[in-house]
């Protein structure tokens, strides 16, 4: 299969054309078309990182519209390239995005209404959108997919209750300014380098030694700013709780594991491929401060996340933190350091989705995802709860979930390149996350209240009616894509050196201190 | 030193591997069908006795067996890994399992307790992951198995679901995860990145005392870290977990906080210290005096503090930290006869010690007695309990013939070979502490009359699953002192 790379935009583009048509034909088309187009957009995805694997240079590009780089420069057409790092992620973004689609069912029809047409075609689009942004070679180009996320994530997030607008708006606004900002970058890029592509730019930069101009100094800072405000890096972050809490159920479950990820991919992208490590880590004073900002980050995500009482709102802060981690993954300016990032973008996505599905189960079973509503669920749900938790445990980072191991290269940076406050930040976050899954699981497996007083007498009596605590698990269609991500969470713990393998490849092309001086 | 015949055997995943079949069947017999549940348990335990069992003639003969299960880094293998001390670790841990079995049955059914498949089951899980640590060959993969123990074993703790229980899960999991996240995450990341060009592989055979490449603060700093991260090894100031894990069921406070948690943690850092560190650096670096001060500090400091407690299973509790003070410092004194004699420590300790939980336990299902000012009379009427309590004590005090001796004779004399004295009179007086804090329980039962006469007419011996084991064990203690030949080859040191 050679164009690989396109299908994995023409399956959901198309898809998304036919599910929005569905509703003039029978509605019930939508969920099958949807599934349907994510597993072909599946399939393609695995393919285009087969293929970057087998390629000798390790990495495959396609020329959108038949161009060829014979007859044009770089930057007259758009480019799509997929190396290892981009045929990872967008691996990972098309596998949440199916088990997603197949976990939806009963939510949108349930939450939306006679919108399921609407909903599937905004949530197909949605998917474009972030793969397009893992695979585009233009620095523009990435802007139009940001958008074209942005507006449809918007659009599946305002779908919701009526408080949804409100959120909507918020996020509206941040995501607005963040992608100005990302535009305006670009234009000074432009206006500098005189080419849009990617490895374009880096190749102007580095054969004319753009590394001093002032004028790439505030490209860089608006990039860099935009970035970090469209994946909510704390401050820029009052966006992202209220936008997820309020939406309907897939949505949160698809944007949370989601765009956050995808925009650190961009930061990566950014700092790596067109602005270069030279310019970016050298040239720029972020390096200093970077690092410090990221431990204010994580401190303050991990005490918003504590003082939550709701489990979708205590997710989505401690979705702020982990941003914090790739983010200092990277800017501590070291190898592992970023290994760790990359294997973070994947494990942290694996395991958000695991946390989001779980908790719409609840949610679907008990009305509520506040603290008090789940007293002894484990005798009500034990599957669901075991797959809640194996997201839980992963984000701890206890072996063997991925989350140790990616945790375990991002501790090693921080070692190696002497940012020991990065390290006691990790550790100090490590601890709060125990905290917050011990005490779901005291809440779950104890059954405690607020006030800390269990209700009943011990001895099994748990102060829960019979009815509570009646074995009564949630439907197969949602149980099975939580149970299967929960697995996928371990397998990418077990194979974690096939995944590092291939980002260790792509990171080889970049000159990186390891920081690890043998004798 | 001629390196051992290395034999490759699947039977140490075997070993791992019974309790999850258990586990299966367990779940799958449910509290429908208890005697099956029992049955099943007793299969998986018989199992991985028998499998261990039959590991030992291959040991003994000298060779060592490995399995390797599958690659955590490009560098680093997940691997398995049976020689002497893990053997003997393991022997100990699954044979006590068996009885520990029979004892549920008992003190479970006694009590009528609740959710006694979920103990039955995470139980199992327990054992395998403690199968793990015996026979891990890295410290990497000692971690993995080691951080499953800890999660596994946070259901049995809080068995009871009450606010009690929660307290005690909230001490026991705080100060675990903290010191294995915080403390053992770092160094081990440390050693792996920096040792031997990244790699390093940790290996306890093959990779002793390459830690000595590192400059003496490095290496002062991780023995540190090392030390206080397996706080499983009930190190002060980390060891209030342990009498805050005492709320759990009598069986678990007995075979996971007598034997195979804490055991599992001073095992590690016996590992670490006579694996990691070896022998030879460990007598070279300067502030290697300061890991014996804290484990003597240890031991008579927890001595002093199980003479003040009423409660009996926190005065077990003391106690057992106090033993396991001993173990670390065997390891500490970093001779061959010192670090058998930690070896032989676990082993008998662990028989001792699970004798004096079982009968705690069974006292307590006997009269709801908890406290040792109750016990006033009851060697009368519950003799065989008291007497495998006394013989318990004695093993533990260590006084010939019983288990407990030989391990503190070892003690003694790697502290001589060394050249240490004030370890010898640190082992000396806490005998003496020992004394006392252990044989007033005894004596009160024997030889002080109970209050009323018809209150003690109504007492009498605890269930039969409850007694045999408990005297299984006491009798254990003496089989220890007479066969300890095969222990002492498989700790590594000759008599």
């Amino acid at each position: 299969m050679e164009n690989a790379i396109a299908w994995i935009f023409i399956f959901p583009l198309f898809g998304s054309v036919f599910v929005a048509l569905s509703r003039y034909v029978n509605i019930k088309l939508a969920y099958p078309i949807s599934v349907l187009s994510m597993a072909g957009a599946f399939w393609a995805g695995v393919e285009t990182l087969r293929q970057a694997m087998a390629s000798p240079n390790h990495e495959i590009s396609y020329l959108l519209g038949g161009w060829t780089l014979d007859l044009f420069p770089r930057g007259v057409g758009i480019e799509f390239r997929a190396d290892l790092l981009a045929s990872l992620i967008v691996l990972i973004v098309l596998g949440v995005g199916l088990i997603v689609t197949v976990y939806s069912k009963i939510h949108v029809e349930k939450e939306t209404p006679n919108k399921e047409a609407i909903y599937y075609s905004l949530m197909l689009l949605q998917i474009t959108g972030l793969a397009g942004i893992c695979l585009t070679g233009d620095a523009f180009n990435l802007y139009v997919l940001i958008e074209v996320a942005a507006l449809t994530g918007y659009g599946l997030i305002a779908i919701g209750s009526n408080r949804a607008a409100a959120a909507t708006f918020n996020y509206l606004i941040l995501g607005t300014i963040g992608a100005s900002l990302y535009l305006l970058g670009v234009g000074y890029l432009y206006i500098k380098t005189g080419t849009l592509n990617m490895v374009g730019i880096q190749e102007v930069i580095e054969a004319n030694g753009l590394t001093d101009s002032a004028t790439m100094q505030v490209a860089f800072v608006l990039i860099g700013v935009g970035i970090l405000i469209k994946m909510a890096f704390f401050p820029f972050h009052a966006w992202l709780p209220n936008a997820y809490c309020n939406a309907p159920t897939t949505t949160s479950c698809l944007l949370a594991p989601l765009v956050t990820k995808v925009m650190i991919y961009v930061m990566i992208r950014m700092v790596l491929t067109v602005f270069g490590v030279e310019f970016s880590f050298e040239s720029t004073i972020w390096v200093s401060w970077m690092p410090w900002l990221v431990v204010i980050a994580i401190i303050c995500a991990a005490f918003l996340a504590l003082s939550q009482r709701e489990i979708k709102r205590m997710l989505a802060y401690l979705i702020v933190a982990e941003v914090g981690y790739m983010v200092g993954g990277v800017w501590i300016y070291n190898y592992y350091g970023l290994i760790g990032s990359i294997f973070h973008i994947i494990s942290d996505a694996c395991m958000t989705l695991c946390l989001f599905l779980g908790t719409g189960i609840i949610l679907h079973k008990c009305k509520t995802t506040h603290f008090d509503g789940i007293r002894g669920l484990f005798s009500k749900m034990p599957f669901t709860m075991i797959g809640f938790f194996v997201g839980g445990f992963s984000i701890i980072g206890l072996p063997p979930t991925c989350g140790f191991f990616s945790k375990w290269y991002l501790i090693t940076g921080g070692m190696v390149s002497g940012h020991w406050e990065y390290l006691v930040v990790l550790m100090f976050s490590t601890m709060v996350m125990v905290i917050l899954f011990f005490r779901l699981i005291e809440r779950i497996h104890l059954a405690v209240d607020e006030s800390g007083k269990n209700l009943g007498k011990g001895h099994g009596d748990l102060g829960l009616s019979r009815e509570q605590t009646r074995f009564d698990e949630a439907p197969l269609i949602m149980l099975i894509p939580l149970l299967v991500a929960a697995a996928t969470v371990i397998v990418i713990g077990i194979y974690n050196q096939e995944v590092v393998n291939q980002i260790e490849t792509f990171l080889q092309a970049y000159d990186l201190p390891t920081g690890v001086e043998y004798e | 030193m001629s390196l051992p015949i290395i034999v490759e055997d699947v039977r140490p995943l075997i070993a791992l591997i019974a309790p999850w079949f258990g586990l299966l069947g367990i779940m799958l017999a449910g509290e429908k069908r208890a005697n099956l549940r029992e049955l099943i348990t007793f299969g998986a335990a018989s199992v991985q006795a028998a499998v261990v069992l039959s590991m030992l003639p291959i040991i003994l003969g000298g060779s060592i067996i490995e399995f390797h299960i599958w690659q955590i880094f490009s560098n680093v293998p997940m691997l398995l890994r049976v020689d002497g001390p893990g053997l003997l670790f393991a022997l100990v841990a699954s044979i006590l399992w068996i009885a520990t079995t029979l004892y549920s049955i008992g003190y479970m059914r006694g009590l009528h307790e609740h959710a006694q498949t979920r103990f039955y089951s995470f139980f199992a899980l327990s054992l395998s992951a403690t199968m793990g640590v015996a026979f891990s060959a890295n410290l990497l993969t000692i971690y993995f198995f080691y951080e499953m123990l800890s999660v596994s074993t946070f259901p049995l703790v809080t068995h009871m679901q009450d606010k009690e229980a929660r307290t005690g899960g909230r001490t026991y999991l705080g100060y675990l995860l903290f010191t294995s996240l915080c403390l053992l995450l770092p160094a081990l990341s440390w050693c792996y990145i920096w040792l031997d060009g990244g790699q390093m592989t940790m290996d306890f055979l093959s990779d002793t005392g390459k830690i000595g490449y590192f400059s003496e603060t490095t290496q002062f700093a991780l023995l540190l870290l090392f030390t206080f991260g397996f706080a499983k090894a009930g190190l002060m100031p980390f060891h209030s977990w342990l009498p805050g894990a005492m709320v759990a069921p009598t069986p678990v406070s007995a075979l996971l906080h007598a034997v195979a948690v804490v055991k599992v943690g001073v095992f590690c850092v016996y590992r670490v210290y006579a694996d990691i560190f070896g022998v030879d650096v460990l007598t070279k670096m300067n502030g290697q005096d300061w890991t014996m001060i804290l484990a003597s500090a240890t031991i008579l400091i927890s001595s002093l503090i199980a003479l003040s407690q009423d409660n009996l299973k926190r005065r077990l509790a003391f106690s057992t930290i106090g033993q396991l003070g001993y173990i670390i410092l065997g390891a500490a004194i970093a001779t061959d006869r010192g670090q058998g004699g930690a070896v032989l420590h676990i082993a008998m300790h662990a028989c001792g010690k699970i004798t004096l939980f079982f009968c705690a336990g069974a006292i307590f299902v006997a009269t709801g007695k908890k406290y040792v000012s109750q016990l006033r009379g009851l060697g009368r009427r519950m003799p065989i309990t008291m007497g495998a309590f006394m013989i318990g004590s004695l093993s533990v005090i260590g006084l010939p013939p019983l288990g407990g001796f030989v391990s503190k004779w070892y003690l003694a004399l790697g502290a001589l070979d060394r050249d240490v004295m004030w370890v010898v009179a640190v082992l000396l007086i806490s005998s003496l502490l020992n004394v006392f804090y252990l044989l007033p329980v005894a004596v009160t039962a024997f030889f002080r009359s109970g209050d009323t006469e018809e209150e003690e007419q109504s007492i009498k011996e605890a269930p039969w699953p409850c007694v045999v084991p408990l005297a299984f064990t006491a009798l254990g203690c003496f089989a220890l002192f007479f066969w300890s030949d095969a222990l002492l080859k498989l700790a590594g040191v000759t008599p």
